[in-house]
């Protein structure tokens, strides 16, 4: 669990942005501290319900002020929030954004890289690179000619929906570009926050065991494509390829599976035809969201008050969220430097 | 995993909801977590405590409810119950399993004053 890598996210960066995003607040920095009443209440735990201490330190008799509030919220729906957001963003412009996760050492950034040079200029890419220190991942990346940024994740362990957010903000995506998302290296916690993706890359290496579908299940249950990587070092490892194929569909019945190799471009063309069938569709759904949003204006503009008879589906139960603000009202602190 | 940041979740949403619903403490908390969910019950109880200090739930009590893992098994079309995402069908023995409950985690209730 993350009390070893300290998933309490200490402050995530966004490259050469001097601005520290303490987002999940940190109490030790003094800000927001709700005991400013002057009462201190953990003193009555052990279960007991002290109905006599109120809000402000009014005793009311008789008045028990102990309620029970149905929630029935979701843990991560801030996160999904932000990863609305940011879906939006990318299919507003038809961008096709994948998120890349694997576990540190399957060569994720090698095949960044490998796979950059291939697309070359055929169509605009861009890059947010994750990790919890140094640039070093955004310097590789760049010196292909591809736009990228660096999220340092600080003490987290994971990329979430809100610091993607913040590097959209900071990076000039072009329409109908493929933006790749590579997360920190971990088969275990970025599996449980959505970033707005279209599509979830898992890359596992043939150096790695072929078990590990089974071992991190919840990774490979939510990712939509395997890339098994370094396959030109298939002759001197023990990878069993049917066996990892079979693991991962074991937790994931309908995940696809592409066999590549960075280094020796073997299987990749398969990879650029994957990703050449993505950008379609984001441009194919950019084009029906833009019909149905042209459906809705005729709608509004010839028959206000519906029920106009004319034979076509005005659909009207579609939320679609372009508002692309970003939302700052969670209360955190950008230190500007 | 991760549950450092779920508790922290957990401390964001009952200060959105202290400031919404009006109360000022939060006396207990159920969550209810899914099976296959991805997250240790055990490890959320053991961040819970250190994530609540200085909030509205400072010292609240947890409770969790374990909640099952179910999936449909297409080969026998009919719900089965499964403890992890490498489960076979219980009855038929097949990985053809689309999972349909268990794996989402929810604040259940609070109980505030």
């Amino acid at each position: 669990m993350c009390t070893v890598c300290g998933c309490s996210d200490g402050g995530a960066k966004v490259e050469g942005h001097g601005h520290h995003h303490h987002h999940y607040h940190d109490h030790d920095h003094g800000h927001g501290h709700h005991h400013d009443h002057g009462h201190h209440h953990h003193g009555d735990g052990d279960g007991a319900l002290d109905y006599g201490a109120g809000a402000a330190g009014v005793h009311v008799a008789g008045v028990s002020q102990a309620r029970l509030i149905q929630l029935e919220t979701d843990i991560l729906a801030k996160n999904a929030r932000y990863a609305e957001a940011n879906r939006a963003r990318f299919a507003a412009d038809a961008i096709l954004a994948l998120n890349l996760v694997s576990s540190p050492g399957s060569g994720k950034t090698t095949l960044l890289c490998a796979t950059l040079n291939m697309i070359g200029d055929q169509y605009p890419v861009a890059v947010i690179e994750g990790d919890q220190q140094t640039s070093a991942d955004a310097d590789r990346i760049r010196a292909t000619g591809a736009p990228a940024i660096q999220i340092n994740t600080g003490k987290g362990c994971h990329l979430d929906g809100h610091m993607v957010g913040h590097a959209l903000d900071h990076l000039t995506l072009a329409p109908e570009s493929v933006l790749f998302i590579e997360n920190v290296g971990n088969l275990v916690c970025p599996a449980a926050f959505d970033l707005g993706e279209a599509a979830r890359v898992a890359i596992l290496s043939v150096t790695e065991g072929e078990d590990k579908p089974l071992k991190y299940p919840d990774m490979f249950a939510s990712a939509d494509l395997v890339l098994i990587n370094k396959i030109d070092l298939l002759p001197y490892v023990d990878f069993d390829v049917d066996a990892a194929i079979a693991n991962a569909r074991r937790v994931n019945p309908r995940v696809r599976v592409l066999r590549v190799s960075a280094r020796s471009g073997e299987g990749m063309e398969g990879w650029m035809k994957w990703l050449r069938a993505g950008r379609n569709m984001a441009q194919a759904m950019r084009e029906a969201a833009q019909e149905e949003q042209a459906s809705r204006d005729h709608a509004a503009n010839y028959h206000p008050g519906g029920g106009c008879g004319c034979g076509h589906d005005h659909g009207h139960d579609h939320a679609h969220h372009h508002d692309q603000g970003h939302h700052h009202d969670h209360g955190h602190h950008h230190h500007h430097d | 995993m991760h549950e450092m940041a779920i508790c922290e979740s957990i401390r964001d949403i009952l200060e959105e909801q202290a400031a919404t619903q009006r109360f000022t403490r939060v006396e207990r908390v159920k969550l209810a977590i899914g099976a296959l969910s991805g997250v240790e019950a055990e490890a959320i109880r053991f961040g819970f405590d250190v994530a609540m200090a200085g909030s509205v739930a400072d010292g609240a009590r947890l409770e969790i409810e374990d909640v099952p893992g179910t999936a449909w098994c297409l080969p026998c079309a009919v719900s089965v119950t499964i403890a992890a995402r490498y489960d076979a069908c219980p009855k038929c023995g097949s990985h053809q399993l689309q999972v349909t409950g268990g794996s989402d985690m929810t604040i259940r209730e609070v109980e505030v004053v």
